[in-house]
């Protein structure tokens, strides 16, 4: 017990210390190479090749600067964040306040055209008959019913901020406008100005302008939501980091509404991404390339920017070198696939080795609470725990055999202990199986999972040739750049599908035996 | 061998004469037969021609009347004492070979290697 509890408590040590230390220690590394403190593991996405793994086991001291302070980068880095978060929001306060005001004058126009002749030339007015009132109950509930549809369609909470303007709805609200503009310029010059005296036409034409503006909801509906339910191209997303792939089938959208449709679907449906997995490869591709070194004998020494002929030299015997570095290292005995192999069956059987312990001692530690029943409650109101106490109590037991597996799968910066006592509270609440609670350790899950920082959200950057208003096509390709990875999107286009039918009469199923028989005569 | 539906069909055949062995109350000829046209013709080992349904010869008993009156495995039976064999059913065909008041049968058979030695024959003889 006491060699837990010492665990527990380093382990609470270390995890508040580090939020506040990782802003420091990047700009450490960024600042000089020279000073001594010993390479700390960072617990954010930006991993350095030598990672001391005993993170949770180990205290560490920070040099030079106190736990407080800021750096030249950290600042520029706030700033930045503040300007874009403001200046996105700037955008979609404009657009939105725009989009009030032509809602408001949709929605008045039409009261307006009913209630002007009334205030302008009352005397001159033919009363209103009752097909004429009977209008009046139209124009009311057209108008309800286009203020609920407008509600639904378009106040909606935004969900993206996309690089350009929304092609649809800038050209629905000209259209809007426009045909705003022509009712109420018709209006002023026929009827305002010659004051009709016919009330019935008049509210007829206000009754016209309503049906219309049902009519352009109707095509906002079909342009925005139903044109691209349809499926119409299959795009085929890849990680650039680990080559996880998945397809989906889209619609005729423009590229930026269909690289929103691809991140949301990547939020849900790819693994988080782990940097720490990639450590190896770039090992080893290291190791390729370390043990050549190209030396000159002939005492050419190639400028670096040489112009006419010299350039071609200079080119020229890069290129030699570089041939000659191909040849060698293919010459030479390259056992790295063997050592990759052993490595690989060394580390698969040390995973199921620390899988199998954590999976005893998580089942043993859930067999030592148990749900109170009604009857117990009057009897024992001494050791009554909450959920968040029982998570607690329960978890030191297999924090050790925890921590050594998300440290040998190399997942332990995705969870923090915070997160695995709430997970674990979570889990006892619900009546979960140790296998259940386990369930989100063993495999990584998709990014939404974890803690907002592995999110980022606000980092996506659409990177292609064509213009991101334009519509996807067969072959399109772009990419979707993150902070350390990104997405390669590649499209192609589902091809026309031609059936034909071919009609079987139930009757028509009939069956002989395969007769052979052998007779001796 | 094979046969267009509705032609005469032409073959180099071989008269035998098998005289029928008693044994006990039975006449034997000493042979199996297999096929007829209520049999599934793709399952003939000898045939050539997969949809030939006609009577072929399946085993023959060593020492026995076929055998020393010279059929061979794998024979197709055309007629049977003047009897037409190659549109018949199995059944038919046993009840040909197999009548109680008949001594002798004589088969017209047709084979293969007949076919070849005629083919050969001719062949050296150049048409005027």
């Amino acid at each position: 017990m006491e060699a837990e509890d010492e665990v527990l408590q380093v382990l609470e040590v270390c995890e508040t210390v580090e939020e506040i230390k990782e802003v420091i220690i990047t700009t450490i590394e960024e600042d000089s190479n020279t000073t001594n403190s010993p390479p700390v593991a960072s617990c954010g996405l930006r991993t350095k090749p030598s990672q001391d793994d005993n993170w949770g086991e180990t205290t560490t001291a920070v040099t030079g600067t106190s736990e407080h302070s800021l750096s030249q980068e950290d600042i520029v880095r706030i700033t930045k964040d503040l300007e874009d978060s403001v200046g996105l929001d700037c955008r979609r306060y404009f657009t939105r306040t725009l989009a009030v005001i032509l809602g408001l004058l949709v929605f008045l126009t039409p009261l307006a055209f009913l209630v002007l002749p009334h205030l302008l030339w009352p005397e001159k007015l033919q009363s209103c008959g009752t097909a004429c009132e009977g209008l009046f109950i139209s124009v009311a509930f057209k108008l309800l019913i286009l203020l609920l549809a407008v509600w639904a369609l378009f106040f909606r909470p935004a969900r993206a901020g996309l690089p350009r303007v929304f092609v649809f709805r800038a050209l629905l609200a000209v259209l809007v406008l426009l045909f705003v503009v022509s009712y109420w310029l018709f209006y002023g010059v026929r009827i305002l100005d010659s004051q009709d005296e016919n009330y019935q036409g008049i509210v007829q034409y206000a009754v016209s302008l309503v049906d219309a503006l049902l009519f352009i909801h109707y095509l906002a509906i079909v342009l925005l939501e139903l044109r691209q339910l349809q499926p119409c191209f299959s795009v085929c997303v890849t990680r650039s980091t680990d080559g996880e792939t998945r397809h989906y089938n889209l619609g005729q959208l423009s590229i930026q509404r269909a690289a929103l449709a691809i991140i949301e679907h990547y939020y849900c449906d790819f693994p988080v991404h782990n940097p720490a997995l990639l450590s190896a490869s770039k090992s080893r591709a290291a190791k390729h390339l370390a043990g050549l070194k190209v030396y000159n004998v002939d005492g050419e020494f190639p400028a670096a920017p040489a112009e006419g002929p010299g350039n071609n030299a200079a080119a020229g015997l890069a290129h030699s070198q570089s041939r000659a570095m191909i040849a060698a290292a293919a010459r030479r005995r390259d056992t790295s696939h063997n050592e990759l192999y052993y490595e690989e069956a060394e580390h698969e059987r040390r995973v199921r080795k620390r899988k199998a312990r954590l999976v005893v001692a998580v089942e043993e530690a859930f067999t030592h609470i148990k749900r109170m029943q009604e009857e117990e409650q009057k009897k024992a109101p001494g050791d009554v725990m909450d959920p968040r106490e029982a998570a607690q109590a329960i978890f030191p037991s297999m924090a050790r055999a925890l921590q050594k597996y998300l440290r040998t799968t190399k997942q332990q910066h995705c969870h923090s202990m915070e997160s695995i006592q709430q997970h674990l509270a979570f889990c006892i609440t619900n009546n979960m199986t140790p296998k259940a609670f386990l369930e989100s350790y063993l495999t990584p899950g998709p990014t939404l999972q974890y803690s907002r920082d592995h999110w980022l959200a606000r980092q996506w950057t659409l990177i292609s040739e064509a213009s991101v208003t334009s519509g996807l096509k067969d072959g399109s390709i772009f990419l979707l750049k993150c902070v350390d990875f990104s997405l390669v999107v590649t499209s192609k286009k589902i091809p026309y599908i031609q059936m034909s039918e071919e009609y079987i009469d139930p009757k028509s199923h009939k069956f002989v035996l395969r007769l052979q028989s052998e007779t001796s005569v | 061998m094979s046969f267009v539906p509705g032609q005469p069909v032409t073959a180099v055949v071989q008269r035998i004469e098998i005289q029928k062995l008693r044994q006990g109350n039975n006449l034997i000829l000493g042979f199996s037969i297999g096929g007829g046209i209520d049999q599934d013709p793709g399952q003939n080992p000898f045939s050539e021609d997969k949809t030939d349904k006609g009577i072929y010869v399946t085993r023959i008993t060593p020492g026995g009347p076929a055998d020393v009156a010279g059929l061979m495995m794998g024979d197709k039976i055309m007629q049977v004492n003047g009897w037409d064999m190659t549109m018949v059913t199995h059944d038919k065909a046993r009840k040909r070979l197999t009548k109680k008041n008949e001594d002798v049968v004589r088969l017209l058979v047709t084979r293969k290697s007949l076919e070849e030695a005629v083919k050969q024959s001719m062949g050296g003889f150049p048409r005027p």
